[in-house]
């Protein structure tokens, strides 16, 4: 671990998953962000023409957007951006069973418990190191079904058509500044299809982790789930701990087509030091059910909202996000619904966790065109402070157009209270037990709709970072 | 039941933290195993305050006096450890822990009770629970619900009584656990105590209450009444039939003639 007095000054002396693994890429774009580099990285692809153009574009709408002035700080992220690396390549070939996949790569892996899930739960793995897939499998089973669940830069080599009606139209280059930046430097991400009707029982998983110092990582990930069709997607990432900092800006889109349901679930757990700007939106059509899993913990800035427009009657949206805010970081979190047809429902439940200085925000936006007859939307926000210097933060965003719809919104903060630690202590608890099953307790209502081995795992992460948060 | 007390106070004074009014002002009680005594007064005697001071409630500082348990200086310890190390106190209101199972609640009170590394079996807790319900005739379903979360006053007494089965004190502080029960609910109570301390005979009791009325279903060995942050008065149950009698009044008049004394 560097030695470095901001690392220690954040309190990262218990960060678990800080390790790194020695490994030589291949290819490494020069620093800063310009025409050259995007060229290189469409180069180095073997792109068609269409995506360089794309990409140039796209660059071109990020150097003319200015720098958001609302959610976080972002004012010390120009000059990061001039120091970090946008493309990194750790190999030349994508890997297809776990033999192949290198050494030291594996060690990564092994170390966060990929192997066991992989073999025992999981049917399909698309493991994201660095900026591309590197190990990739999907179970036979799904193959014959024809879902597809490849690397984005497969999806665009070999299923060009599929990729190209879909790519970018849920969200455009245009979108904001950081969905221009990832439109001119995307590497790595997902590629899906479900095709109609088909039911997947276990969940696709991508498991993916930001290695190389001073590199951005620019996820892009697009998801089709035709018509009828059911999926859960997962993907989970924990970056390990660098002295700089480090910026990470991923767009996923997802199409739900009539009928389909789709689920996604993120638990990120960024290393302190890393700003965190994502894009998530999912165009949900008629009868079609999207829901959003997030859960945000580390980085030092988290700008997250997943979206979920309902441009079909009857489509339903849901999301479920959780957030913790230890000391000196920044969760602003929440979610987007855009009501754009008849009788279309959603529901938002936010919980945040904020200690010592840390600061979560919950931002929300419920829009409700007019013409959305009968739209339902339900916001509950649930903050809970550990000690008295914590922070949270409400903004809900309502505009209604439409007079015949029903919206609700609900927002609780809460302290950890003295009776309640005392109840538990008089049990026998030590404090520092008490206060971690109150805060399980306060996830519970999210944790218990993840997969088990998530829900493990995420409240094993928040105790690691509830660790020495009394006294 | 000539066994050395496992409680002893002496002189024990008290105040909310940091205020200036005490409101235990020196009180003297030995609880030896297997007794059961009954602390009564009118509101504002103390009582309570009494309760809470012995199990550590980090609302009042001590200010005076001493106070032994099982051989150990009880205000020496933290709230935890007073509690792995044999005291329990069933809460006049206890809180809600909301998404917390009482089912998980009490297998991390028991795992706290085992060595650095020990694991609490989780078969083994579910027979230990599945056990504890059925002697207190409860259905198993009850532990799966968030603890206190929504319960009405006697589930919350029974969730009380679940756990002082589980945690198998070896002093039972019932504090004002009578408050707000109806007579039926008031029988759940008394007969978990009593089949509790049937089981474990060892097991000390300390029934705080304003009432006579518990104490027809849970019969002490003592009665103290406390007035004023002192006991006034100690005997045996007759003494809280006098009180049913003539009030706290009577001892009121009792306690300015001590204090004159």
């Amino acid at each position: 671990m560097p030695s470095n007095e901001a690392v220690q000054d954040i309190g990262l002396d218990d960060y678990k998953y800080h390790f790194i693994t020695e490994d030589e890429p291949v290819f490494r774009s020069g620093r800063g962000l310009n025409e050259k580099v995007v060229r290189e990285i469409s180069a180095q692809k073997g792109e068609p023409e269409w995506m360089l153009d794309f990409r140039l574009k796209a660059l071109a709408i990020y150097n003319a957007k200015p720098m958001p002035t609302w959610g976080g700080d972002l004012s010390q992220l120009e000059s990061v951006l001039g120091e970090i690396f946008f493309y990194v390549r750790p190999q030349e070939r994508m890997e297809r069973s776990w033999d192949d996949v290198p050494v030291n790569i594996k060690e990564t892996f092994d170390r966060l418990g990929i192997p066991e899930a992989e073999r025992d739960i999981l049917a399909g793995v698309g493991a994201q190191y660095e900026s591309e897939m590197v190990y990739h499998s999907l179970k036979a089973e799904w193959e014959a079904q024809g879902v597809i669940f490849d690397s984005i830069e497969d999806g665009l080599r070999n299923h060009p058509e599929l990729f190209r009606e879909h790519f970018a139209t849920v969200i455009p280059a245009a979108d904001n500044k950081f969905s221009a930046m990832n439109s001119a430097v995307w590497s790595g991400g997902s590629f899906v299809y479900i095709p109609p009707g088909v039911e997947l029982d276990t969940p696709l998983q991508a498991y993916f982790r930001v290695n190389q110092e001073q590199m951005g990582q620019f996820e892009r990930t697009l998801i089709i789930a035709d018509e009828g069709s059911r999926a859960h997607y997962i993907e989970g990432c924990t970056a390990p701990v660098y002295s700089t900092e480090s910026f990470h800006s991923g767009v996923i889109e997802i199409v739900v087509k009539p009928g389909a349901h789709f689920r996604y679930t993120t638990i990120q757990n960024w290393s302190n030091n890393m700003y965190n700007l994502v894009t998530q939106r999912s165009l949900v059509h008629e009868n079609a059910t999207m829901e959003w899993l997030d859960g945000n913990l580390g980085s030092k800035l988290t700008m997250k909202y997943p979206s979920c427009y309902l441009v079909g009657e009857r489509a339903h949206g849901s999301i479920l996000s959780i957030a913790y805010a230890g000391n000196g970081q920044h969760q602003d979190t929440g979610g987007k619904v855009v009501h754009a047809a008849p009788r279309t429902s959603s529901s938002i439940v936010s919980k945040s966790i904020s200690k010592g200085s840390g600061r979560a925000s919950y931002r929300g936006l419920c829009k409700v065109y007019e013409g959305s007859t009968d739209a339902k939307s339900n916001v509950e926000c649930d903050a809970l402070l550990i000690d008295e210097a914590a922070r949270t933060d409400t903004y809900p965003y309502i505009e209604i157009d439409e007079n015949q719809s029903t919206v609700g919104h609900e927002a609780r903060v809460s302290k950890v209270g003295e009776e309640q630690i005392f109840y538990l202590m008089s049990r026998g608890m030590p404090e520092e037990e008490a206060m971690a099953l109150i805060v399980r307790g306060f996830i519970e209502p999210i944790a218990r709709q993840l997969p088990l081995e998530y829900a493990v795992e995420l409240n094993r992460l928040i105790e690691l970072e509830m660790e020495g948060s009394v006294g | 039941m000539s066994d050395a007390p496992i409680l002893r106070t002496a002189g024990l004074r008290a105040r909310v933290t940091e205020e200036e009014m005490e409101i235990l002002k020196g009180v003297d009680l030995a609880i030896r195993p297997g007794e059961i005594h009954a602390i009564m007064g009118p509101n504002g005697s103390g009582k309570s305050t009494l309760a809470k001071v012995l199990a550590g409630h980090p609302g009042y500082e001590v200010t005076g006096g001493s106070a032994f348990f099982d051989g150990q200086d009880l205000l020496e310890l933290e709230t935890d450890e007073r509690a792995r190390a044999g005291v329990f106190m069933a809460f006049q209101y206890p809180v809600a822990i909301p998404g917390v199972s009482i089912a998980n609640f009490l297998r991390t009170a028991l795992q706290a009770r085992l060595e650095d590394g020990e694991e609490l079996d989780l078969f083994d807790f579910q027979d230990i629970l599945l056990e504890r319900m059925e002697l207190l005739e409860m259905s198993p379903s009850f532990a799966e619900r968030a603890v206190n979360d929504g319960f009405s006053g006697g589930e919350k007494k029974r969730n009380e009584i679940l756990q002082m089965a589980v945690l198998e004190p070896s002093l039972a502080i019932m504090d004002e656990t009578d408050s707000g029960l109806d007579i039926d609910a008031l029988k759940v109570v008394a007969r978990g105590v009593n089949t509790l301390q049937e089981e474990r005979p060892a097991m000390a009791v300390l029934l705080i209450t304003h009432y006579q009325r518990l104490l027809n279903y849970i019969e002490p060995d003592f009665v103290h009444v406390i007035v004023d942050g002192r006991i006034v008065l100690s005997g045996g149950p007759e003494v809280a039939l006098s009180l049913e009698e003539g009030g706290y009044h009577e001892h009121r008049k009792l306690q300015s003639t001590v204090s004159a004394a």
